[in-house]
């Protein structure tokens, strides 16, 4: 079989797409990359949807951590707190047997006299429960990262902002956030990077596999079983990777550059070590 | 331990009779659960361990990033680089693999009188000389090379993530204090090991604090490895049993996991009370904010 | 600790031989009533009694290790221990990567287990648990229904009470343990015969000790002790066949 038509077979397999068996026998290098590529989609998804979501509620959460109002404060710092305290993994397998106790028909009640039904089953499902655990998680890093981020916002621009006359909204719109996400950008990329990493743990972890339809670790631990040699998979799995991270480092410093272009040099972003969480 | 507890609980001998408490009392001290009792010290073991560990393959790799040998100082670079890039899991699952087939291999030349071939079909077969450990050791020393190589595999992922930390303490260190060593008459090596060395470590602090942190919360990785871990046990002893067993219970997964939260809430909240103690008692006298006491 | 690892390594590196073999035996240790941990945290059930009984007849030294199903047989062939004792079928597609001794168990007739009310037809249209690699696995794939895999036995149970498959497939002796361990939230479905009977995993470049273990299973098969261990955890004298 030729490369292009594992290609065709495998390159979407992952999201259950192509050739419906995985490859048993006679296993080629060809088969392997596309594979655990295929299965990189996956991650990409999970980091994706996960920074998406998670940048939005880290704002809410930052600046509740930030307010004078002490339940906001209280339980924005909890929520950090008990995120950033215990382990991903350990949140995977938790999540998902809190999930799994959800009735199975999901909720119903009344609201404004239609009676919702709020579905919950799909959380046991990678797909949403391992998003909504990737999702909180990054949540509280980033929102940690926000927080610092805003008590170094500098004094004065914020003392022009009012003597400009500006509410209270429009100083958070034009100099308070802009400066926050300037200030936290290069902890924010290594987030970012970090967080992708962390989704090779979903399948590893409680999530099972719907018709083998698995992340990029998920295909290589697989082709490490069946050829009895982790010395090619594992190594491709670090390739994509690597790959990846490239690419967020780009994009990262793209929006690092516009956020810093009014300054003669943009500062350069240092990338600092925070792994598994 | 075992026999203390089993006298303070002798009506555990038949647990069917139990009821409430008195049920609990006997379930929380079987067998199986003080196994899981004592992985919580496999894990603290891991921890004391991994974390010297890392920190020496820390300064090698910062020393080699800093070496002004040409080749070194590339492998420092690509060490830092390659662990950044990659998620420390495939590190997990691929580097005790290596080592361990590593070992086996060398030992197999080394060792063995007749050298027939190590990879027949399928098979990866090394003579019983050159098995690591040999099949004939004890259970236990099976499991403590299987912790060994665990352990290496934390030791290089974080030895990396310590390199550079270090690197940018050393950096850190100002060139005033290097410069006055000099003007002292100390060489090279003495204003290294006399001066920048300790002066290194009240900048490394934070950063080093952060990867205790996150060594911490790396631990249940060891569950990967294939090694008999709080996760396995949680697992384990959470799931479902029948009328097979002493105790029987529906799936308790949930609140065995719920536990292992807590416990890691315990460690992390705890060890930054304690960072942030050194971080003021090493401040003191130092050129830096804190230590000039608050002159803000 | 660390002398005493030196030494017990150079103990072993340098002594003689010892009179007894060591096989070191591989087992899941998570699918009662074959294999699994008990009370007290050692290893337990059908595979573990019968390993351990031709152990003493073949006259050999055996520790078990417990391992991951997943992992089970690159593990094998690795060199990590040197059988597999863990209710594994006889399967072509197994024999081809590793050898098996002389049957232990006849083939044991796998059952579907679902809720109590569960429409029949789930079983090969909608949603089936099995764990990954094994025999019932392969089984659901080519049944028309949508196999869903879980790592651990275990996990495929809860699965099915949670809702999140509509039944499982497992074997059959551990089906009827667990329905009997939720407490009649689950009920038996349909039985299939799938399998050769449970083997014992060995490396195939292993043949000294597949002789030795199959020498030792012909012993107990004749004098009666193998039925006597089927009848002891399976109550069942259909399988005590020997």
């Amino acid at each position: 079989m030729s490369c292009g038509q594992t290609l065709i077979d495998y390159g979407l397999r992952s999201f259950g797409i192509g050739e419906r068996l995985l490859p048993k026998t006679d296993i080629t290098f060809c088969e392997q990359f596309v594979l655990i590529g295929s299965g990189m989609l996956w991650n990409i998804y999970f980091a994706v949807c996960a920074l998406a979501l998670g940048f939005i509620f880290a704002t809410v959460l930052a600046l509740g951590k930030a307010s004078s109002h002490p339940w906001a404060q209280k339980s924005a710092g909890g929520f950090i707190f008990f995120f950033r305290g215990t382990p991903l993994f350990i949140q995977f397998f938790f999540a998902y047997e809190l999930f799994v106790q959800l009735p199975r028909n999901g909720f119903e009640f009344a609201f404004l006299g239609t009676d919702i039904t709020v579905e919950t089953r799909w959380l046991t499902k990678a797909w949403a429960g391992a998003l909504v655990v990737l999702w909180l998680n990054t949540s509280a890093y980033t929102a940690q990262i926000f927080y610092g981020a805003l008590r170094a916002v500098p004094a004065g621009d914020i003392e022009a902002a009012k003597a400009y006359g500006m509410t209270g909204a429009q100083r958070f719109r034009r100099i308070i956030w802009p400066n926050m996400l300037r200030l936290s950008w290069a902890s924010y990329t290594n987030e970012a990077i970090f967080l992708f990493h962390a989704t090779t743990l979903v399948f590893f972890s409680a999530f099972p596999a719907w018709r083998q339809q698995g992340d990029a670790l998920y295909y290589a631990s697989y082709f490490a079983e069946q050829t009895f040699n982790p010395f090619i998979p594992y190594p491709i799995v670090a390739f994509w990777f690597v790959l990846g991270t490239l690419v967020i480092i780009g994009l990262f410093g793209l929006v690092n550059a516009r956020l810093n272009r009014h300054l003669p040099s943009a500062p350069k972003i240092r990338y600092r070590p925070r792994l598994i969480r | 331990m075992r026999g203390f507890l089993f006298c303070m609980f002798e009506s555990c001998a038949d647990p069917s009779s139990l009821t409430g408490l008195a049920w609990f009392a006997c379930y929380l001290t079987n067998g199986k659960h003080l196994l899981f009792y004592q992985s919580f010290g496999t894990v603290l073991g891991l921890l004391a361990l991994a974390a010297p560990l890392a920190l020496l393959f820390g300064f090698a790799g910062a020393l080699a990033k800093r070496s002004q040998i040409p080749g070194l100082r590339q492998i420092g670079q690509v060490y830092v680089a390659m662990v950044r890039g990659i998620p420390d899991v495939v590190f997990f699952l691929f580097v005790p693999l290596l080592i361990d087939q590593g070992i086996e291999v060398v030992r197999h030349y080394s060792l063995c009188e007749s050298t027939g071939p190590i990879y027949q079909g399928n098979d990866f077969v090394v003579c019983d000389a050159a098995k690591m450990p040999l099949s004939s050791a004890e259970p236990w020393v099976h499991s403590l090379y299987g912790f060994a190589l665990a352990l290496a595999a934390y030791a290089i992922v974080f030895g990396a993530f310590a390199a550079n930390t270090l690197d940018g303490a050393l950096s850190a260190v100002p060139t005033a204090q290097l410069e006055t060593a000099r003007a002292y008459g100390m060489n090279a090596r003495q204003s290294f090991v006399r001066i920048q060395l300790p002066q290194m470590w009240i900048y490394a602090l934070p950063g080093l604090a952060n990867l205790w942190q996150i060594l911490i919360k790396a631990t249940p990785l060891l569950f990967l490895l294939g090694i008999e871990d709080i996760v396995y046990w949680a697992r384990e002893l959470g799931g479902t049993k029948g009328s097979r067993f002493a105790y029987p219970h529906p799936d308790w997964r949930i609140y065995y996991f719920a536990a292992l939260l807590v416990f890691y809430m315990i460690m992390t909240w705890g060890s930054e009370k304690v960072f942030n103690r050194l971080q003021v008692r090493m401040s003191v006298g130092q050129a830096t904010l804190s230590g000039k006491g608050a002159a803000l | 600790m660390k002398k005493a690892l030196i030494s017990a390594l150079a103990a072993g590196l340098f002594a003689v031989p010892a009179l007894a073999d060591t096989v070191r035996m591989g087992t899941e240790a998570a699918y009662p009533p074959y294999n699994f941990v008990n009370d007290n945290g050692d290893v337990d059930g059908f595979d573990i009694d019968v390993g351990n009984l031709l152990c003493s007849l073949a006259d050999l030294d055996c520790t078990w290790v417990k391992n991951d199903w997943d992992s089970i047989i690159p593990n094998l062939v690795a060199g990590n221990y040197d059988t597999i004792m863990a209710g594994m079928s006889i399967t072509a597609e197994r024999d081809e990567i590793i050898d098996f001794s002389e049957g232990y168990l006849p083939p044991d007739p796998s059952l579907y287990a679902a809720l109590e009310g569960t429409d029949a037809g789930v079983l090969t249209s909608g949603v089936v648990a099995a764990q990954t690699n094994t025999i019932q696995a392969g089984y659901v794939a080519e049944s028309g229904a949508t196999l869903v895999e879980f790592a651990t036995p275990d996990e495929t149970i809860s699965a099915v009470i949670n809702g999140e498959a509509d039944a499982v497939l497992a074997d059959g002796a551990y089906i009827q343990e667990q329905i009997e361990a939720t407490g009649g939230q689950l009920v038996s479905m349909d039985s299939v015969m799938i399998g050769g009977g449970l083997g014992i995993g060995v490396r195939e470049s292993d043949t000294e000790l597949k002789a030795k273990l199959n020498a030792a299973l012909a012993q107990i098969k004749k004098d009666g002790r193998l039925n006597d261990l089927i009848i002891k955890w399976f109550d069942d004298e259909s399988k005590a066949i020997y």
